[in-house]
């Protein structure tokens, strides 16, 4: 498959294609920027939904859930799900597939797994490029599925008009919620597995948590909803409340400073990529040998390199 | 920059033991490779989704059932169909060495390892195999 090819079938819908400028777009370089750039003018249509929580919280089942829901309502549906690479080997299993498989054999549902790390220009870079492809496919929703572990993670919520963080009863007491940072990502939160025992103390302790601080600024008050994401239980009204919370932004509550915030993540992650890719050479395994060495710090090395840069 | 080469392993069919496919999806991880595990009783139409939406190099099968000489043709065919004869077809499992000198040779199955196979090997056939005839 030629990589001119690759954009217009693309757009007319061919799934082989958007694997394959997927792919293009993981590994970087070039190649990929001029598709990128050339499918930029084609994004920006679907509603981009974020999806995080801690590790077993339901994520996946979750997302699966959704999903049947917005094709239940006749919206198609991609799926970034992201999962960690092995720290170690480079290597990673990704097993978010498993739980979504009554999504499989609908031509209106694009599941992707990617792997978290070692990609040139990091996990962002490479997950908002994802998204931007499938968005331009025509796909009505885009979600992006990633354990909240990290700031990572943060930015990709950044790049999802809405957030959803997913908790579970019985994780930790109530100061748990506000230590990570995923009070203020949230747009909307998720109660899942709420047949548990415990599961209204959780709700509970996260409104009154959100009662704390000061009302949002863009007056969208985050919901708190329970959900039993393997029965179905709670789904419609969260795809509602996704819904309404699009609306809102559309309607002047804050959608222009997340499409600069977006835009901004984007251009800098795109600055980032070029610049390694342009530093990256000889000189820079000699400054990467010098500093193991302690012969020289990355702080000098980076403006050395900064300096020879050729323009 | 070296591509990471992306693999699926599928468990076709009406197959409950997934020990052997959880221990190659681990050997591969470990060799640096991306694992898409899909899980248990996949039909034919859903690995070749699965295959070209994930846009892997390699499809690992583990079969126990005794169904392969139905299941991996189907696959193949599929394959083909999609034009994706670029992916490289491994299978693994209870699969006599009849059958799977019939997979190799009619049905574009790359190698079939069986009980006892080396993990180290099917990580180096893997490496040596995957790609090849990938043209983008």
């Amino acid at each position: 498959m030629h990589i001119p090819d690759l954009l217009p079938r693309l757009l007319g819908g061919d799934r082989r294609a958007l694997a394959r400028a997927i792919s293009l777009a993981e590994q970087g370089g070039p190649a990929s920027r001029a598709l990128l750039a050339s499918a930029y003018p084609h994004t920006g249509q679907a509603h981009v939904v974020g999806i995080t929580g801690p590790p077993g919280a339901g994520k996946s089942t979750l997302v699966n859930a959704l999903a049947l829901e917005w094709r239940r309502r006749g919206r198609t549906v991609g799926i970034v799900a992201v999962d960690p690479t092995s720290p170690f080997s480079g290597g990673a299993v990704l097993g978010d597939r498993i739980r979504m498989q009554p999504l499989g054999g609908d031509s209106g549902v694009f599941i992707r797994s990617m792997a978290s790390r070692g990609r040139l220009g990091g996990l962002s870079r490479a997950t908002a490029d994802a998204v931007a492809l499938i968005d331009a496919a025509g796909f009505h929703v885009v979600i992006i599925e990633t354990v909240g572990a990290g700031q990572g993670e943060v930015d990709i919520a950044r790049a999802a008009q809405t957030t959803i963080v997913v908790e579970v009863p019985g994780m930790g007491d109530d100061v748990q919620s506000i230590k990570a940072g995923v009070l203020e990502i949230a747009d909307l939160f998720v109660v899942n597995k709420a047949d548990r025992e415990g599961a209204d103390k959780t709700v509970r302790q996260l409104r009154s948590m959100q009662r704390l601080g000061a009302p949002p600024a863009d007056g969208w008050e985050p919901p708190v909803l329970p959900a039993v994401a393997t029965s179905g239980q709670g789904i419609a009204e969260i795809v509602e409340s996704a819904g309404q919370h699009v609306a809102h932004l559309r309607a002047g509550g804050g959608a222009d400073a997340r499409a600069r915030a977006t835009a901004e993540g984007e251009l800098r992650a795109a600055v980032q990529e070029l610049a390694i890719e342009q530093l990256h050479g000889p000189a820079w395994d000699a400054l990467v040998a010098q500093i193991a060495a302690r012969q020289n710090n990355p702080y000098s090395a980076a403006e050395e390199l900064w300096r020879n840069l050729p323009l | 920059m070296d591509r990471t080469i992306r693999v699926l392993v599928a468990k076709p069919g009406l197959d409950g033991h997934d020990r052997g496919a959880k221990v190659i999806a681990r050997a591969l991880r470990d060799a640096g490779m991306e694992v898409i595990y899909t899980g248990l009783q996949q039909t034919p139409q859903m690995i070749v989704e699965a295959a070209l939406q994930e846009d892997v190099d390699v499809i690992g099968l583990s079969i126990l059932s005794g169904a392969h000489m139905t299941l991996l043709p189907k696959i193949s065919r599929l394959l083909h169909d999609q034009q994706m004869d670029d992916v490289l077809v491994v299978a693994g499992g209870i699969i006599s060495d009849d059958d799977a000198t019939t997979l190799k040779g009619e049905y574009g199955i790359a190698a079939v390892f069986g009980p006892g196979s080396n993990t180290n090997d099917i990580v180096g056939f893997i490496r040596a195999n995957a790609g090849i005839a990938r043209d983008s």
